[in-house]
């Protein structure tokens, strides 16, 4: 019958329409700034930089490798390497990062600048609500405004901070072990400044 | 001076010489909203009949070969996932595949399985897409649109929790895969495919039997076996043609020898038969997933000799291709040593197949072309890179 068809179909949005009524399953949608979905673990927008500790500069560990800069695809990461030098958690000299800029504008949010990270110090946020009302300075995010505590990326990504920390104490003790029987030597010779990464 | 009155011609007279020996050529697009993106057809009218039609991309072109050759070959992959924005996953896989095969890297058992997983439910995701906006252009305004994006929707869910992004997947590396599956994913992938044959019923007694559907679609924008095969035309495409080509089959990459699945083909290669092989192929893809989440191992994500940084393959030549859910998309490298690829190029299906849409446009008015190039189902991200 011609029609036949037709009249199949609109059943079917007829069920989908009054079936919205009394199915909470057919009902996909929710009003957004009221109601909110909660985000998965794994979601990812910015990067941040990770901090120990109680001070947002001091215990930054970043210690400006450089390499995020140089892997980050579109470019948006501009790093200038300090003069001097600071002890990080292990209690090993290192370089500080003396400007940490990331263009948000430019960032596409790959997480390639977290894969590539020998020291775990920059991490993928997940707030989204970032808007601005000025698109220059707004959106250029310096090392300040970069720094998030470690309790933080705790919060957000529970499980793959407490692996990361897990690594940082390995390589702590590690470090601890290594410079017990020659104290004085530590100081002198260097050792490896990717302890951390295999 | 006096000049001759110049005779007005009135408005009869001005309806019946058009359309008698005038052609008229009209810009469809850039900013057309079925032109799903930024493309632009220029098409000469006779009337409402198209007589030629010519296509002209280029709006969204962002250097993507260019850029690859000079950043290293990491940073490409993140630039895949924006070549068709549909299905990152399968881009991310063509990709890593043609890495793998020019640095000699083995992809462990489980991160292939993961890697069918995703590339099938990005089939799904791309097809429930298509047939959607397929419907909207033929005038459905909103419906089906609707009830194809709220199944996608839950597979996108799906890929968030995996990969952190709906859409920029960014998931498979040279040698595997990123990361390993988060708690509870299998589970809920299961009751996604589990449920999914309910949407495809729903959406055939929607559409497959639906008397306008049908007049819009049967007949309409016909391809020719011989035609689509002299074009390079690959994907559901090719198959709705009737020639049996699925790279899943053909080249057996990755694991897909292992899953027992059957290959849709079509018989007239007209609209209705490219929307039916893509219902069908979901079906068959349905059929994928159940064998991988039920056969999938435990075991390592990553080639141990996969580096993430300072990756340099040695020098040579490489071409990795896939099915992907447009067709098929190839990468094609070519190393001297360094961390850069020397030469990079993609095999864009959208692009391929967009060829021959003058031939199938040629006769049919203007309403049916634009369900015509909705069939074709291309994305400008890959089409213009």
């Amino acid at each position: 019958m011609l029609g036949e068809g037709i009249l199949k179909g609109l059943a079917e949005t007829a069920r989908n329409f009054f079936g919205s009524f009394v199915s909470k399953e057919r009902l996909t949608t929710v009003q957004f700034p009221e109601e909110r979905l909660p985000q998965p673990e794994a979601a990812r927008n910015f990067p941040f930089l990770v901090y120990d500790g109680d001070d947002s500069q001091a215990g930054l560990r970043c210690v400006a490798c450089q390499i995020c800069e140089k892997e980050c695809p579109p470019k948006c990461i501009f790093i200038q390497k300090s003069s001097d030098k600071k002890p990080d958690y292990i209690g090993k000299q290192q370089f500080y990062p003396a400007v940490f800029n990331i263009d948000v504008s430019v960032c596409m949010s790959c997480q390639i600048c977290v894969e590539v990270c020998p020291f775990d110090a920059i991490e993928m946020d997940n707030a989204f609500e970032l808007s601005t009302t000025d698109r220059f300075r707004g959106l250029l995010w310096s090392r300040e405004q970069l720094a998030k505590p470690n309790s933080y990326f705790h919060n957000i990504h529970p499980a793959t901070a407490a692996e990361v920390d897990e690594r940082l104490a390995e390589a702590k003790a590690r470090a601890e072990a290594k410079a017990k029987p020659t104290v004085a030597a530590s100081t002198t010779s260097q050792p490896d400044s990717q302890t951390t990464t295999s | 001076m006096t000049t001759a009155p110049v005779k007005e011609a009135t408005h009869d007279e001005r309806a019946a010489g058009c359309g008698q020996d005038e052609l008229l050529e009209i810009a469809l697009g850039p900013h057309h909203p079925s032109t799903h993106g930024v493309f632009r057809m220029d098409v000469v009218l006779d009337g409402e009949r198209v007589v030629k039609l010519k296509p002209v991309f280029g709006y969204l072109h962002r250097n993507h070969e260019k850029i690859a050759e000079s950043a290293s070959y990491l940073a490409s992959m993140p630039y895949t996932d924006r070549l068709d924005y549909i299905c990152s996953l399968t881009n991310n896989w063509a990709y890593a595949l043609a890495v793998e095969k020019l640095a000699g890297l083995q992809v462990p058992e489980r991160a292939e399985y993961i890697r069918v997983i995703t590339a099938e439910l990005t089939r799904l995701v791309n097809h429930t897409a298509t047939i959607g906006f397929l419907t909207q252009e033929m005038g459905a305004s909103g419906t089906p649109l609707m009830y194809a994006f709220r199944e996608r929707e839950k597979i996108l869910d799906l890929f968030e929790s995996l990969t952190g992004s709906r859409m920029m997947c960014n998931y498979m590396r040279f040698g595997g895969c990123r990361v390993e599956l988060p708690a509870g994913w299998l589970e809920q992938t299961k009751k996604v495919v589990e449920e999914f044959p309910r949407f495809l019923d729903e959406y055939e007694q929607l559409l497959t039997g639906n008397e306008i559907f049908m007049a819009r679609a049967q007949g309409v924008g016909i391809l020719k076996k011989d035609l689509a095969i002299d074009a390079g035309v690959t994907g559901p495409m090719l198959r709705a043609s009737g020639v049996n080509y699925d790279i899943r089959k053909v080249d057996k990459y990755g694991i897909y020898d292992r899953f027992d699945f059957k290959i849709p083909l079509g018989e007239h290669g007209d609209v209705y038969d490219r929307y039916m092989v893509r219902m069908l192929e979901m079906r068959e893809s349905l059929k994928i997933l159940h064998q991988a989440l039920r056969d999938l191992p435990q075991g390592p994500l990553m080639d141990p000799k996969a580096k993430i940084r300072g990756f340099r393959p040695k020098p040579g030549e490489a071409y990795g291709r896939i099915e992907a859910p447009k067709g098929e998309l190839g990468f094609y490298l070519i190393s001297d040593g360094s961390p850069n690829p020397y030469r990079y190029r993609v095999r864009p299906p959208s692009l391929i197949n967009l060829t021959v849409l003058e031939d199938m446009c040629r006769g049919y008015s203007i309403a049916d072309t634009i369900v015509i190039f909705g069939t074709v189902d291309i994305v400008l991200g890959e089409v213009d890179r």
